[in-house]
């Protein structure tokens, strides 16, 4: 790796990632009319996190159980509508606990 | 809805980003990388898949080409997020607004801008991004200067942040909202698919993102288009709306 290559490799990514976050608020700037594209749009967050999540967040943390811990406790605070903060922050603890259980009985 | 009001709301985000910025701040500087080097593509980037796949690449010597390639791949989703936001945005903001914008559009950002109750403000905006953006240069810069002082065990559990985050977003969504919940298993099952079958299992993240979150949205909203937007409070807005009365 010369310092070339890092500086220019840098731009590079900076440009793509740029100019893709760019394209929609720059070029689509009046509201679609269209009910299926309103609907499409409206949907698409839930349906990219979801993709996200799922399976990935099993796999997250350094083992499996401490993985289904974690997502066990981030799912019940949710569905009884918890904070952002409290549901991140409990299922870091869920983590955290469920590995030192485990370093303790492996 | 302030400046204040953004910071606040990015907290949790800058939280998680620490975690992760650290992460891709360690694997850089361990594959040959100065300390400065991954500070600066977070500086300029902003884009966490994006930066690690991009930085292993030139870590591999790879054709301006191939890194090309690789990162629009990777974050052509983001073009996607970027056209949902604009709606929610409206028209009240100009170019130059537009342009700043632009560079804090993350997937955190987007979904937490998303789920917001209120109209959305250029100063909102700004805070929330600039949190999370601290978060994500400041992870940056103690994982390249520190190295490995956090024990290991901290460091996988705070892999769970993001995750958990996102599952707080969709979870409560998909309880008051019938048409959300089928979205969201849908794409679960989708997403399962690619994960564990093989051969579909090495389509790289970016693809299967964009594949799998076009397809099952675009059945759903086929199946079920919504009425006239602005009639009816969405799930999402429901659901923030509760968080912040949870939060007084």
């Amino acid at each position: 790796m010369t310092l070339k290559s890092m500086l220019i490799g840098c731009l590079v990514m900076f440009a793509v990632t740029y100019i893709t976050k760019a394209a929609g608020l720059l070029l689509v700037r009046k509201k679609i009319t269209n009910k299926y594209v309103q609907s499409f749009l409206y949907y698409i967050p839930y349906s990219v996190l979801a993709v996200m999540v799922f399976p990935g967040i099993l796999f997250s943390t350094a083992s499996l159980w401490s993985g289904i811990a974690g997502t066990a406790v981030a799912l019940v605070l949710s569905y009884f509508k918890r904070g952002l903060l409290v549901v991140s922050v409990s299922s870091i603890a869920a983590v955290f606990v469920a590995e030192q259980l485990i370093q303790l009985f492996a | 809805m302030k400046f204040a009001n953004g910071l606040k709301d990015g907290i949790s985000i800058a939280l998680g980003y620490i975690s992760v910025a650290f992460a891709y701040a360690i694997t850089a500087v361990s594959a040959g990388f100065p300390a400065w080097f991954p500070i600066l593509v977070s500086l300029t980037n902003f884009t966490g898949t994006g930066q690690f796949a991009g930085t292993n690449l030139i870590a591999a010597g790879a054709g301006l080409l191939e890194l090309f390639t690789t990162m629009l791949i990777i974050n052509i989703r983001y073009t996607l997020m970027s056209v949902s936001l604009s709606q929610k945005m409206g028209a009240g903001f100009p170019l130059w607004q537009r342009a700043i914008l632009s560079f804090g559009v993350t997937d955190e950002n987007y979904a937490v801008a998303m789920a917001s109750p209120k109209k959305l403000t250029f100063p909102y905006l700004m805070g929330l991004m600039s949190c999370s953006f601290a978060g994500w240069v400041g992870g940056t810069a103690l994982g390249a200067v520190l190295g490995d002082i956090l024990p290991a065990s901290l460091l996988s559990a705070l892999g769970i942040a993001l995750f958990a985050m996102f599952v707080a977003i969709i979870i409560p969504a998909s309880r008051d909202d019938g048409k959300v919940l089928l979205l969201v298993a849908l794409s679960t099952a989708a997403s399962c698919l690619f994960y564990f079958t093989p051969v579909l299992n090495r389509l790289s993240d970016g693809w299967v993102i964009i594949i799998c979150s076009v397809v099952c949205t675009a059945v759903v909203a086929f199946l079920f288009p919504r009425k006239e937007s602005g009639e009816e409070t969405t799930p999402a807005e429901n659901a923030a709306a509760q968080e912040k009365e949870e939060d007084k």
